[in-house]
């Protein structure tokens, strides 16, 4: 079983962050951040060709994580592979011997660097977790016997700030049906509206990890508020982020810190999204207690 | 012409299985010629309805369901045996059951699969449309259709790229998740968003062999052998 089913069957916060593969070959560069990760998280997500940007697949990455005995969240997404992809790659996962599966459907194709590419969606996030436990029971889609099955901790993502909230806590419940163990947010910034989430989020009784994605500059605020679907930042903290430059870090840090401080006892743990600033991860869970 | 395929009466009663009081609306275009509507048909199903127990309030034949306007103007006049109904049956393709939903304030249930849209240029008025896809799910999205207002197809319920109501691919876009929770939310049905759905079958979409004996098809066939 993975350390981070088990870390959260115990009932233990658990810390996880992400890194984004390369656009190119050169891997180095990643695997330095998820080193320096790894000390510290329970497990990194790898983004699958995030954004709909081209790059090296996250099952290659993840594989190399393991290789460098970091535990990865493989991240599978419904946009570039039908059916049979899917239910392969499933399998390639764990034959490599990765175990966390995150299943998301996946931004269209047309947000991409790529848009003329056709957006496959054959299965969508609610039928990829099914998919997954379709294949744990022995079988595949069509119904054949597999030669030995796999099995996997399966996670699923949520927007709680997502306006309209009913649909996205609907479709929440229907990936718990489909067989969702743990759920990782889209960042939130907001801890009144997280706590109005989780009231109801906690009755299913799956873990949740609170996303954060750590603030850059004010205009990166503005820019997820209007473009970033699911995520909000109130005003105050783009008013907070109206610093010098160079201390805008030290800024996002103290945000991250106090939203932490606010929301960790709603939820079963934290997903870092940094965005190229992993260094400042560490010393955050260090300030926040974790 | 579209062409389209009466769904087994099962499929038809799964989707009413809460419903006792219905309405039927038939379409005397399309449906007729590929002798999946028009009088007859609503006949039999009527009475294979009121067998298992179901009770129909009234029926309507409209010329065109894809024609919104029309279908306004016709179901205004029974707009009482509709309003008394729990659900309305619309024996049409995809369209005709959408334009039937956005006019009146029932649950559609699609009773027939729409397999082919050939021929249909110069018709379809309306706004709504039809994705071919062969197996009709209107009955639980408030007759709005996913496959054709979802950027990604999707079916079972919004992604993460819906906000306010609009779809991640074009602000100025609805979000086709969003127009069917708002719908269902109004039809008192939201409840129909938690039914996981069945993996579409695309091969489905392929014209099937049976369902060539049309007129549709005949008379392309003769065209060919006067070639």
């Amino acid at each position: 079983m993975s350390l981070l089913s088990e870390k959260l069957k115990k009932g233990e916060f658990v810390v996880t962050s992400e890194v984004g593969p390369p656009k190119g070959a050169n891997v180095e560069g990643m695997l330095e951040e998820a080193k320096q990760l790894g000390e510290r998280v329970q497990a990194i997500n790898v983004t699958d060709l995030q954004s709909s940007v081209m790059r090296v697949g996250s099952l290659a990455v993840s594989k190399l994580l393991l290789d460098n005995g970091l535990e990865p969240v493989y991240q599978l997404t419904c946009r570039d592979r039908n059916r049979l992809a899917l239910q392969s790659d499933l399998l390639n996962a764990f034959v490599f011997g990765i175990q966390n599966v995150l299943c998301i459907t996946g931004d269209h194709t047309c947000l991409g660097d790529h848009p003329e590419a056709k957006p496959v969606f054959d299965l969508d996030s609610v039928s990829l977790l099914q998919t997954a436990v379709t294949l744990e029971s022995g079988k595949d889609l069509s119904g054949n016997e597999l030669d030995g099955s796999p099995s996997f901790f399966k996670g699923a993502v949520v927007a709680p700030a997502a306006d309209p909230v009913e649909p996205q806590l609907i479709k929440m419940e229907k990936k718990l049906a489909a067989g969702a163990q743990f759920f990782q947010t889209q960042a939130v910034y907001d801890p009144k509206q997280f706590e109005s989430f989780m009231k109801k989020a906690q009755t299913f009784g799956v873990p949740v990890l609170l996303g954060l994605v750590l603030l850059k500059s004010p205009g990166m605020a503005k820019f997820m508020n209007e473009n970033v679907a699911g995520v909000f930042v109130p005003d105050e903290i783009i008013k907070e982020m109206d610093v010098d430059k160079k201390d805008r870090k030290k800024k996002s840090m103290e945000i991250a810190v106090r939203l932490i401080k606010q929301m960790k006892s709603m939820c079963q743990g934290v997903h870092f999204m940094p965005l190229g600033w992993e260094s400042l991860v560490l010393e955050i869970m260090g300030e926040a207690g974790l | 012409m579209i062409v389209t395929e009466r769904k087994p009466l099962e499929e038809i009663l799964e989707s009413l299985k809460n419903d006792r009081k219905l309405f039927i609306v038939g379409c005397q275009g399309c449906p007729e010629g590929a002798s999946t509507g028009g009088p007859e048909e609503l006949d039999s199903l009527k009475i294979q309805l009121a067998d298992q127990g179901k009770e129909i309030t009234d029926t309507s034949l409209v010329d065109f369901l894809c024609n919104k306007v029309l279908v306004g103007k016709r179901l205004v006049r029974k707009e009482m045996a509709i309003l008394e109904s729990d659900a309305v049956l619309v024996v049409s393709c995809g369209i005709g059951v959408q334009a039937t939903g956005a006019m009146i304030p029932r649950p559609v249930i699609p009773a027939l699969n729409t397999l082919s849209m050939g021929g249909v240029q110069g018709l379809w008025p309306s706004s709504e449309r039809c994705g071919e896809c062969g197996d009709c799910m209107l009955e639980t999205t408030g007759g709005i259709c996913p496959i054709t207002t979802c950027a990604k197809s999707l079916l079972n319920g919004p992604c993460g790229g819906s906000h306010e109501g609009k779809c991640e691919v074009d602000p100025e876009k609805d979000c086709g998740w969003y127009l069917i929770y708002e719908r269902l939310k109004t039809l008192e049905r939201t409840q129909n968003l938690m039914k996981i759905q069945p993996l579409r079958n695309y091969g489905k979409m392929d014209f099937p062999i049976e369902r060539r004996h049309t007129i549709y098809w005949a008379l392309e066939e003769e065209e060919r052998s006067r070639r």
